[in-house]
């Protein structure tokens, strides 16, 4: 086994000796077209263009049926001969020549490792071809919608974040993980967790229960509560990044799991919720792969500062923008007929306040884990 | 009332008296007591007053006598050790020209009478007018000083020179000779020894092969005039150096030396530059031990000695004498010319008005004398003043042609423009001739020129200089019809700022030239031009010909600037992009590139074109009005990294004249890149367009390049395009070094590259 690996690192090393996968010969050969095209077009007297799906909220679409946000037909044309495209337009084609070397040596990168692989000085000036990550990020994007192929397709990966522990094992390229052995840090959600990379070996667990950040998450696994109640516990960091919302959508379609948040009760705790169950405007070309309608919002609820008699000391004052926010968040189409949210929202707002799932520490250390989280659980008690 | 009554009781005169106490009044003496009726009231004027009226006498000299100009002026400082806070010295003024010298008998009248010249009974475009000006300049010097004027000329090329000097009798207007000899010292040695300068100057040889400073093969013939007088150099307006520099401008064909003073009068420690006055190559001084190059076409300063190079080898057109136009005579005038006639000719009333009058015919002469009730054949002596009266009413009524116009000999629009080019250091010069109009019988031309830009200040007022039958004017700008010209017109509809009732703002210096027979002054100093309608109108039409092109330049050069950011930008990321695509399907980026760099440049230039139907200003402009425009490129600093494919200013200056030089016979400015292929620049080039074409080549070979190992080629084609640009080449430019203290010729230029 060891040494077949190494062999297999010692081919990896000389590209000619790779034999790629047939989904990365796909991509190869959509990358090729769309850089052919452009050279076809110039050498023919035409404007190159590039013809890029809108990721703007006009082209993106609320299917009701589905219950998860989609991206529309509409798609703009990056042209190099126009002035404020010019620069997006070489970035593009250079990010599609980073992801074609990527692809032909059978390596991943960072999406900071293309931003670097591609960044340096437009010959002949001072200028760069990147100046920020912020520029390089939203290109790959682009490249992910125009070639209609997702970005471990593009063997780009993002910053791990996001956190697991629970009531199953899944096997991580190759290695067997048993995540109910994970001490105190717990199993770090890749970037990547599509079935090439994950697969899930034997799940014994009931639901999956997703807070929204570290410090939550601690506190639940040191209480083992996954353990007494027999589920998987996950954080995302804040936003969850795709991986982790990837891993919940595979946690909810193939094992059948539900999905329970515990988020701050707050407009960004709001929307967190909203883009796990609906996907986000920016990756709406994603949603078949992200989103989760049946995800469940468990709290913290705004009506909790009384239900749970909790103390003035955990008002945090909701500030302009919130308000604004939360208004925008309540007019969201798939929340806009749903009477629960508009009670909940207009109770935050009502309140005048927000609070913080560590609010319920000031009741007890584990009241959250051993009271709150249970109580609500066995009640039903959850926004859907 | 008791007061008067108490008055001593004034003792009275009588007629016989006060008739022994009456006699007549020399001119000369009127004009000792009256000198600031002639341009002599404070010591600075009288200084420039007598310097410009030998120079004007000194160019109309040669140009009479069909000589190309070389006049050498020089101001020596006589008491250069004086109190520091003196308010005046004493200075000698020597105007030296080449033109045909003065036979020796009329030296006298010349220099020693006013009133006495060959140009106030004629009807003749010429720059001094009454014959006061030399002679006033002479008493002026003998009044303050007492010394002699001092004349040295050589009429004759085998003969001696001579040399006279004399001082004016303000009581008989005579002039009195105290010395009169012969010498073969001319032009005088001792102007070419006046102090180090200057003697190292007359050792340094121009390209043309002879000496910088008064060489003896440049004035064969000639005259030399010395006047000592009590006067105060200070530069700035209204100066010598201004006049001379305004001079250089208005008279391309000359070529002009001044040798300054050592020390500088008074309080003149602030030497600074005033508005539009070029720095005449302020830097040459320090550079010429470096890389400094003699550039023929530039103003340019040695040692303090100003060089006003010749810039257009061709005289002025030679002017006809007119006779009075009809509608122009008032009636004391027509009577004495009656009067004259019959004295000296007699004849018919019938031949005196076709003789005496320009464009009477003999069927408007018959007619005349029929409308007076008399015939053809009636004598002139028949002729009462009530009928020559109504002969006046009659010549107003009467239809009669405008006058005659070739009298006139305007400067002309390209040699407006290399005068502009040497003297003001700008980026886009415009010149307008308008056609020849008429002003109380008098036919007058008006010609104007702009220059934009360049190393004007921007922020300041328009400078506006003025000229009169190619003199400058310096004073009383306020007062003259051409300044009031520019005032009236709007700048605003060329894209210039201009304050309600102002000059307009910007770096721009505006040049108006009258040219006529009799040009109006206000004043004997003649400072301004006379604010006759005829004459603002046409000023004003010249100023809005000029200032169209200025505007529409202006809109052009920022549509250009545009597109040429625009192609910038494009041509930027083309080289990443062929790469790229290359990387990803093989093909080979060069020849994407060069499809995408095509395309880049069909963008632009359509872009170009659409701007062009848009543009309301730029559809005005019709072909013939291109030409008169010079555009001296910028240079650009955006890519300062990148090898200098500049054309040096002068280099640029030489093509656009020369790009416009037509039929010159010898020219100078244009023979370093013009003599092999005489006729491909001929054609006045569309400069909108040249322009246009440039900063692409340039750009080109500016781009960036595919691979590393183009660079060095990539830095050939730049040198290359260059020469292409400076056109048919074929011998190198005669360059000139600092070395010890001379000029040396260098065969070869150590270059930047």
């Amino acid at each position: 086994m060891a040494k077949k690996s190494v062999t297999g690192r010692s081919q990896a090393t000389g590209p000619s000796a790779i034999k790629l996968k047939a989904r990365d010969q796909q991509t190869l050969k959509k990358i090729t077209a769309l850089a052919d095209d452009v050279a076809t077009r110039a050498i023919k007297g035409k404007d190159p263009v590039v013809a890029i799906p809108t990721r703007s909220r006009s082209n993106t679409l609320w299917n009701k049926k589905r219950g998860i946000l989609e991206m529309g037909s509409a798609r703009q044309e990056r042209q190099l001969f126009n002035l404020n495209q010019a620069k997006q337009f070489m970035q593009t084609m250079l990010h599609a020549g980073t992801i074609k070397e990527l692809i032909d040596a059978d390596k991943t990168s960072s999406l900071r490792g293309v931003f670097y692989k591609a960044k340096h000085t437009v010959a002949g000036t001072k200028e760069n071809t990147f100046d920020r990550q912020e520029e390089s990020d939203p290109i790959l994007e682009d490249l992910e919608v125009t070639l209609g192929v997702l970005r471990e397709e593009l063997h780009i990966f993002a910053e791990n974040r996001g956190t697991l522990v629970g009531n199953l094992t899944i096997i991580d390229k190759g290695d067997e993980i048993n995540c109910r052995r994970m001490g105190s840090g717990g199993y770090g959600i890749p970037s990547i967790v599509e079935p090439e990379v994950i697969q899930f070996k034997k799940c014994d667990a009931d639901f999956v229960l997703h807070v929204e950040k570290g410090t939550v998450w601690n506190r639940f696994n040191e209480d083992r509560f996954w353990e007494k109640h027999n589920c998987i516990l996950t954080h995302g960091g804040g936003q969850p990044p795709r991986g982790v919302r990837r891993l919940l959508q595979r946690f909810n379609q193939e094992l059948r799991l539900p999905i329970i948040c515990l988020l701050d009760c707050d407009p960004w705790g709001h929307y967190i919720y909203s883009v796990i169950k609906q996907g986000s405007i920016s990756l709406a070309f994603e949603s078949t792969r992200l989103a989760i309608p049946e995800a469940k919002f468990l709290g913290i609820r705004a009506k909790d500062f009384h239900a749970c008699d909790l103390s003035d000391a955990v008002k945090i004052d909701l500030s302009e923008n919130d308000v604004k926010r939360a208004k925008e968040i309540a007019a969201y189409p798939w929340f806009e007929h749903h009477r629960g949210w508009q009670k909940e929202i207009a109770a935050m707002l009502q309140n005048g306040f927000k609070m913080e799932v560590e609010a319920m520490i000031t009741k007890d250390i584990s009241y959250v884990t051993e009271t709150y989280v249970p109580q609500r659980m066995k009640a039903k008690d959850w926004l859907e | 009332m008791s007061s008067v009554a108490k008055a001593p009781r004034r003792p009275r005169v009588t007629a016989e008296v006060m008739a022994g106490r009456q006699r007549d009044i020399s001119v000369s003496e009127f004009f000792a007591k009256n000198r600031h009726l002639l341009g002599f009231d404070n010591p600075r004027k009288a200084l420039l007053t007598t310097v410009k009226e030998a120079v004007d006498n000194a160019l109309d000299a040669c140009e009479e006598a069909g000589i190309l100009p070389d006049v050498t002026v020089v101001i020596e400082d006589l008491q250069p050790d004086r109190a520091a806070g003196a308010k005046s010295s004493r200075y000698r003024v020597t105007v030296v020209d080449n033109g045909p010298g003065i036979v020796r008998k009329q030296v006298e009248n010349i220099f020693g009478r006013l009133l006495y010249g060959s140009k106030f009974h004629r009807l003749k475009m010429s720059r001094g007018q009454q014959g006061i000006g030399i002679s006033a300049a002479g008493m002026y010097g003998l009044i303050t000083t007492g010394k002699p004027t001092i004349i040295h000329t050589r009429p004759d090329t085998r003969k001696p020179a001579h040399h006279i000097e004399l001082a004016m009798n303000t009581k008989t207007n005579r002039a009195e000779v105290t010395v009169d000899v012969e010498t073969q010292d001319f032009p005088p040695a001792r102007l070419r020894d006046l102090h180090a300068a200057t003697r190292r100057l007359a050792k340094v040889i121009e390209p043309e092969g002879h000496a910088a400073l008064l060489d003896e093969r440049d004035y064969p013939t000639g005259t030399s005039v010395s006047i000592e007088l009590e006067g105060r150099y200070q530069r700035g307006r209204g100066s010598v150096d201004e006049f001379l520099e305004l001079t250089a401008i208005a008279n391309p064909h000359a070529r002009i030396s001044f040798v300054a003073p050592t020390k500088i009068s008074g309080d003149d420690d602030s030497d600074v530059s005033y508005r539009g006055q070029p720095r005449l190559m302020p830097e040459s001084a320090e550079t010429a031990g470096g890389n400094g190059t003699f550039n023929p076409v530039q103003t340019l300063e040695h040692d303090g000695v100003t060089f006003f190079p010749r810039a257009v080898h061709e005289l002025p057109r030679e002017t006809q004498e007119i006779q009075p136009h009809p509608r122009g005579v008032e009636l004391g005038t027509l009577l004495q010319m009656v009067k004259d006639h019959q004295a000296s000719e007699g004849g018919s009333l019938y031949s005196f008005l076709q003789d005496r009058f320009c464009r009477v015919s003999p069927t408007t002469a018959s007619k005349l004398c029929e409308a007076i009730g008399a015939t053809s054949r009636t004598r002139l002596s028949d002729v009462d003043p009530a009928r020559v009266e109504k002969l006046y009413r009659e010549l107003q009524e009467v239809k009669l042609p405008p006058p005659p116009t070739d009298c006139l000999a305007p400067i002309g629009v390209r040699q407006m423009l290399a005068g502009l080019l040497k003297g003001v250091r700008a980026e886009f010069y415009a010149a307008s001739s308008r056609e020849p109009a008429v002003y109380r019988g008098r036919p007058f031309q008006i010609e104007a020129a702009l220059a934009y830009g360049g190393e004007l200040p921007g922020d300041e007022q328009a400078r506006v200089i003025r000229f009169a039958n190619r003199v400058p004017l310096q004073y009383q700008q306020s007062a003259c019809s051409s300044f009031k010209a520019v005032i009236d017109t709007s700048w605003k509809n060329y894209n210039l700022q201009q304050p309600r009732g102002g000059l307009p703002v910007g770096p721009l210096v505006i040049m108006i030239h009258m040219a006529s027979v009799w040009v109006p002054f206000t004043s004997e100093s003649k400072e301004a031009i006379a604010d006759y309608d005829e004459i603002r109108k046409e000023m004003k039409l010249a100023l809005m010909e000029c200032g169209r092109k200025l505007g529409t330049y202006l809109n052009k050069r920022q549509k250009m600037r545009r597109e040429s950011e625009r192609r910038d930008v494009f041509e930027r990321y083309i080289g990443e992009i062929s790469r790229a695509i290359e990387s990803i399907t093989g093909r080979e980026a060069n020849l994407i590139y060069d499809a995408l760099l095509t395309q880049a440049r069909k963008h632009t230039a359509i872009a170009d074109a659409e701007l062009d139907e848009d543009g309301k200003v730029v559809r005005k402009v019709t072909a013939p009005d291109d030409d008169g425009i010079i555009i001296i490129e910028q240079p650009r600093d955006d890519h300062p990294e990148l090898p200098p494919v500049r054309q040096t200013r002068g280099e640029a200056a030489a093509l656009k004249v020369a790009a416009r030089a037509k039929d010159l016979e010898s020219p100078v400015l244009i023979s370093d890149s013009e003599s092999a292929e005489p006729g491909k620049r001929t054609k006045p080039t569309k400069s909108p367009r040249t322009k246009a074409s440039k900063p692409a080549s340039a750009k080109a070979a500016n781009r960036p390049t595919l691979d590393p190992d183009r660079k060095p080629a990539s830095g050939r084609s730049t040198r290359k395009s260059r020469t292409d640009n400076a056109a048919p080449a074929t011998k190198p430019r005669a360059k000139l070094r600092w070395v010890d203290g001379k000029l040396v010729r260098v065969d070869d230029e150590p270059g930047l590259f």
